[in-house]
């Protein structure tokens, strides 16, 4: 099966750079999926999980916001961060969503919109964690 | 002649200085390798995010973007990128100074200056001026690409409701390890990035085959704020580099001064020992000579 290069880079390195059947990513506009020879095409990314597939075994990674770019059979993502489910700390990520919970009911109350847009992200990627780290397990 | 005591006092004392800045030499050392892998790693990451914004940002000119908007300009902000720490020569205050005339040179021209700063050395020149609208403090040890994005948030808040119209960026360019510069970058309003005929080349035979997920524009909007983090957190990790080679060289300066202060000292502490030994032979010569009668 014809093949696609895939790299994830963040700020603190490149994650990913390897060989692969297909992808799976969290557009913006919805979840997309990209296989080899794919036409070129830009995406921004919203905090979510990333699949992809290689010698029939799926892997999954949370990342977090940026985009992603495509063109000759390649696919380029430059992610604030991203992190292999099976590295993830689900412990962490649980009291992170808890967290960011409890900040959201308070940011309700006193209408404070950055604080709320900051709990709100805190809340994306603690739940991006569990569901890549839970995805990682199966 | 000082006594024989108080000289090897002060070459104790010296010896146990020169034996901290050795020390303070080595873990800059260690450090700045540190701070340099990060920056080899984030290097790709900023790259590919500068090829992106070139395609993408050439037919950006005409558009409304709020972080793109150019202004008259009024108000100025300055964020000024320092380390936390000293002991590491005239790395800060060079930095400090760049800022300050950049502000003199502003308020010539009119133009209101405030002032944002990341490091505490930063805050302690700008705390008296009146001038200092936030600080941004003991972040710089850590290099985190979330303190990098509140700083960006905040000054991105001044700019789009008008507090500010335009926000430069001062910090210590990492050259090399030896070299360490003040440098001055516009991180606001957010120009299109010129690419020279090859990108435009590029652009005209690939852009127009691209599928764009959501509109152009939109992209854009996502992009512009992750952009200026990219920025930030770029100043804040040169001047992480920065400050531990200009720490180690200026230790290791210490060190050395150290080290000829001693070698003084030790020819000090030589003759007035043979001072005292010559004055004692003096008295013994003499007295053998008065009893000889």
């Amino acid at each position: 099966m014809a093949q696609i290069h895939l790299e994830v880079v963040t700020p603190s390195g490149p994650v990913i750079s390897d060989e692969v059947d297909i992808v799976t990513a969290p557009g913006v506009g919805g979840e997309f999926g990209v296989l080899a020879n794919h036409a070129p095409f830009l995406s921004t990314i919203k905090t979510g999980t990333l699949s992809f597939k290689k010698d029939k075994q799926t892997k999954y990674l949370m990342v977090s916001g940026g985009f992603s770019e495509v063109s000759s059979n390649k696919i380029t993502f430059l992610v604030e961060s991203a992190e292999y489910g099976t590295d993830i700390d689900v412990d962490r990520a649980m009291r992170a969503k808890e967290r960011a919970e409890k900040r959201l009911a308070q940011a309700q109350q006193a209408a404070e919109q950055i604080n709320r847009a900051r709990a709100e992200a805190a809340l994306q990627r603690a739940l991006a964690r569990i569901k890549a780290a839970e995805l990682s397990k199966q | 002649m000082p006594g024989l005591k108080d000289v090897k006092t002060k070459i104790e004392g010296v010896s146990k200085t020169s034996q901290i800045t050795k020390a303070m030499n080595m873990v800059a050392s260690a450090k700045l390798r540190g701070a340099q892998e990060k920056m080899e790693a984030f290097r790709p990451y900023a790259e590919k995010f500068a090829e992106a914004m070139r395609d993408l940002s050439g037919g950006m000119e005409g558009s409304n973007l709020p972080l793109m908007e150019v202004r008259e300009v009024k108000a100025v902000e300055i964020v000024v990128v320092t380390s936390d720490r000293g002991l590491c020569g005239s790395f800060n205050t060079n930095i400090t100074t760049t800022a300050e005339k950049l502000m003199q040179k502003y308020e010539a021209e009119g133009k209101k200056v405030t002032f944002v700063t990341v490091g505490k050395k930063a805050a302690q020149a700008f705390r008296r001026s009146g001038k200092l609208r936030s600080q941004y403090n003991d972040i710089m040890g850590t290099f985190q690409m979330f303190n990098a994005r509140e700083i960006s948030q905040d000054i991105t808040q001044q700019f789009v409701s008008g507090e500010s119209d335009q926000v430069d960026l001062v910090y210590g360019k990492f050259h090399s390890v030896a070299v360490q510069k003040p440098e001055v970058e516009e991180l606001l309003p957010i120009k299109p990035v010129e690419g020279g005929e090859e990108a435009a080349e590029k652009k005209e035979t690939v852009t127009g085959a691209y599928i764009y997920e959501p509109e152009p524009e939109e992209i854009m909007e996502v992009l512009l704020p992750l952009y200026l983090n990219v920025q930030v957190y770029h100043a804040m990790i040169e001047v992480g580099a920065s400050e531990h080679a200009a720490r180690m060289t200026a230790m290791d300066n210490a060190t050395n001064a150290c080290k000829d202060m001693i070698d003084e000292l030790t020819q000090l502490y030589n003759k007035a020992r043979q001072a005292a030994i010559t004055g004692e032979l003096m008295d013994i010569v003499g007295g053998a000579e008065a009893l000889k009668g």
